[in-house]
């Protein structure tokens, strides 16, 4: 039998390797980036909004993006694959999308799905899986980026409450939250608060002029005498394993999402490649082109392949965190530079918001720092193989 | 009540659909997906069952081994039960034999209200219905805008090019709906986890009590003799405006008569 011939958006394949629930996850998310989300998010990007995120978080409800990859309270239950297929959609989409949907079922949902009391399951997670509440994650502060163990946040007893002080900064969802976690250092360590967004002290202020991530809202949570109930407290946790066990989630969907926007840009890069003529013929057909794109498109579906390793890995139960370190560092720098070098073919073209090249680039400038800088997933990465730690 | 939806497992209509060499439709080097038009009749199925009419929703295709995928596509975006008509000898059947094999698998299942497409996106054939309205020796009301069912009637709206038809049929009867009853609706994730538990059964010709010599591609009715590609665009004519630009546009829209 002849072989089929090779498929230029998969040619090794690999699609082959999902099942037919899988692709149709993917197909899910895919129809509905291309058209709800696609037709728009230029427009949000230029102008810094995300102004129908209320809207969009309802309909991504619907189709069970948030908390997909979590079990009951209205979340459907999806495998680890399935959930980097949706990532990987959203981030062909737009990064900011994609991490709308990792704060929210990623860092928040699982927070609470993970450490939460059954109360703060009930009052939250079923409204979240909708979309009806949107959920953001206070970890980072203006001062503590790296090095969270060192955050100044703190919770103090006050009778039987707890009263909260502190700031937390670079916070996606933050201002359209209805709820945030919020990790706080006590005398007992480092504990999480389930913070409904309307109690007095809490406020919210948007950070303004990002040059990335600009269709994603990202926040200053100001905690000014936060007075909670000690039934605000994650009782299932203590210590900085609380958050870093959530961010490690996120940081599995970011292995994914990455290659969204690479593939984005790759395909960018060769319609335009194929009509631009210079010389008399198509850019695509000189050597230069081509060489890049046979590294794109290796980088790329290397990268998928790690990433389905690592989904597998993840729903066997046997992904180790200094995995995700290694996915996260190789598929980001990867997909960055996909990116970039999908902007050179563009030429002038590629700077433009008329082609979605420099919008995937900008927003990946963002990624390649958060949930981990690829200088400290390297490090994690170093001490795995050396048994050295570099930095603590 | 009992519904049947039928759909068709189509090549992908954006993909660079071709032909075997005995005219019968290339299936090998295209993916095939549930076709388009098909999505806007299990949309309407659901809505009816949503509107708070008590129903049974099973989806029923004929088609090759991996036809199954448009089933679970139906299922993962809601009803019941499928049903996947399935034989070697039904490959190169036409829309008559088609309509005799859907008829007799709607039987074994039992129906109220058999709700298909407006046409297949592949072959672009659309007058399945009616055959299988003819067939059942129900009522037929195709092309419908807009549906509802109501105490043993379905009733519609059907948009002419000079009037608006408000038509009804007692049930049971068969209807085809169009694209502009409403967008389909993703199937949503928890969908497409329940779709897997959902039933799925595999009938053959025999099992319908069908005789083989009455479908597939030697009892077909029409055939396709040949098939050429459509040529490729030419290159328009330019016209240079040289202060009779207006005088060269209306010649050449005359001389193609568009004016």
């Amino acid at each position: 039998m002849a072989l089929a011939p090779i498929d230029p958006k998969d040619p090794l394949g690999i699609d082959d390797l999902f099942d037919a629930e899988e692709l149709a996850v993917r197909d899910t998310v895919r129809r509905f980036c291309a058209e709800r989300v696609t037709p728009h998010v230029a427009g949000w990007f230029e102008r810094g909004e995300l102004p129908t995120v209320r809207e969009l978080a309802v309909e991504l409800g619907r189709i069970g993006v948030f908390g997909m990859h979590l079990e009951g309270y209205g979340c459907a239950g999806a495998s680890a694959v399935q959930y980097g297929l949706a990532c990987l959609e959203l981030e062909a989409c737009d990064s900011g999308l994609r991490s709308l949907v990792s704060v929210q079922g990623s860092l928040a949902m699982y927070a609470i799905h993970r450490f939460g009391s059954e109360e703060q399951k009930q009052a939250w997670l079923p409204r979240m899986a909708a979309g009806e509440a949107l959920g953001c994650f206070g970890l980072t502060e203006p001062d503590v980026g790296s090095d969270p163990a060192s955050m100044r946040t703190h919770a103090k007893r006050d009778g039987s409450d707890w009263i909260l002080n502190g700031r937390k900064m670079w916070i996606t969802n933050g201002s359209v939250a209805s709820v945030a976690v919020v990790w706080a250092r006590t005398d007992e360590g480092v504990r999480g608060f389930v913070v409904p967004t309307d109690t007095p002290g809490f406020a919210a202020h948007d950070i303004h002029h990002k040059m990335s991530l600009r269709a994603s809202v990202t926040s200053e949570l100001v905690l000014d005498d936060v007075r909670l109930p000690d039934s605000a407290v994650l009782p299932e946790v203590v210590g900085m394993r609380g958050p870093l066990t959530c961010l490690n989630e996120a940081r599995y969907g970011i292995v994914w999402g990455s290659l969204g926007a690479a593939r984005t840009c790759l395909q960018a890069a060769l319609d335009y490649a194929a009509t631009r003529e210079q010389f008399g013929r198509p850019i695509a057909g000189f050597q230069l082109t081509q060489a890049k794109f046979a590294d794109m498109a290796v980088e790329l579906h290397k990268g998928l392949l790690l990433a389905l390793h690592l989904g597998r890995r993840k729903d066997a139960g046997t992904l180790r965190p200094e995995q995700v370190s290694f996915g996260k560092l190789n598929n980001v720098r990867e997909a960055i530079e996909i990116c970039r070098t999908a902007r050179t073919i563009l030429g002038a073209n590629g700077i433009s918001l008329e082609y979605p090249v420099m919008r995937h680039a900008a927003n990946l400038e963002s990624v390649l720092t958060y949930e981990g800088t690829s200088e400290m997933h390297t490090l994690v990465i170093g001490k795995a193989l050396t048994g050295l730690d570099a930095f603590r | 009540m009992k519904i049947v939806v039928c759909v068709k497992y189509v090549p992908d209509a954006t993909a660079d659909r071709g032909f075997n060499e005995d005219g019968t439709t290339d299936r090998e080097s295209v993916d095939s997906l549930l076709s388009e038009l098909d999505e806007y009749a299990i949309e309407q199925a659901l809505q009816i069952v949503e509107s708070g009419v008590e129903a049974e929703i099973t989806y029923l295709t004929v088609g090759p081994d991996d036809a199954t995928d448009a089933l679970r596509k139906a299922l993962a975006m809601g009803g019941d039960n499928a049903v996947h008509v399935n034989d070697d000898d039904i490959q190169g059947t036409d829309a008559l034999g088609t309509s005799l094999i859907l008829a007799k698998a709607i039987e074994a299942n039992g129906y109220d209200l058999v709700i298909c497409g407006m046409a297949s996106t592949d072959g672009g054939m659309g007058v399945v219905p009616a055959m299988l309205a003819e067939r059942l020796g129900v009522p037929q009301v195709t092309y419908l805008d807009e549906v509802k069912v109501e105490g043993g009637v379905v009733k519609g709206r059907r948009e002419g090019d000079t009037a608006t038809e408000q038509v009804e049929a007692s049930l049971p009867a068969v209807i085809s709906v169009t694209d502009r009853t409403g967008e389909a609706r993703f199937p949503s994730f928890k969908g497409i986890m329940a779709a897997r538990k959902k039933p799925l059964e595999s009938k053959d010709l025999d099992d319908l009590g069908i005789d083989s010599d009455e479908v597939g591609l030697s009892a077909a009715w029409s055939t396709v003799d040949a098939a050429t590609a459509r040529p490729a665009r030419t290159k328009g004519e330019v016209v240079t405006d040289e202060g009779e630009g207006g005088v060269q546009l209306a010649t050449f829209l005359a001389a193609k008569k568009f004016i």
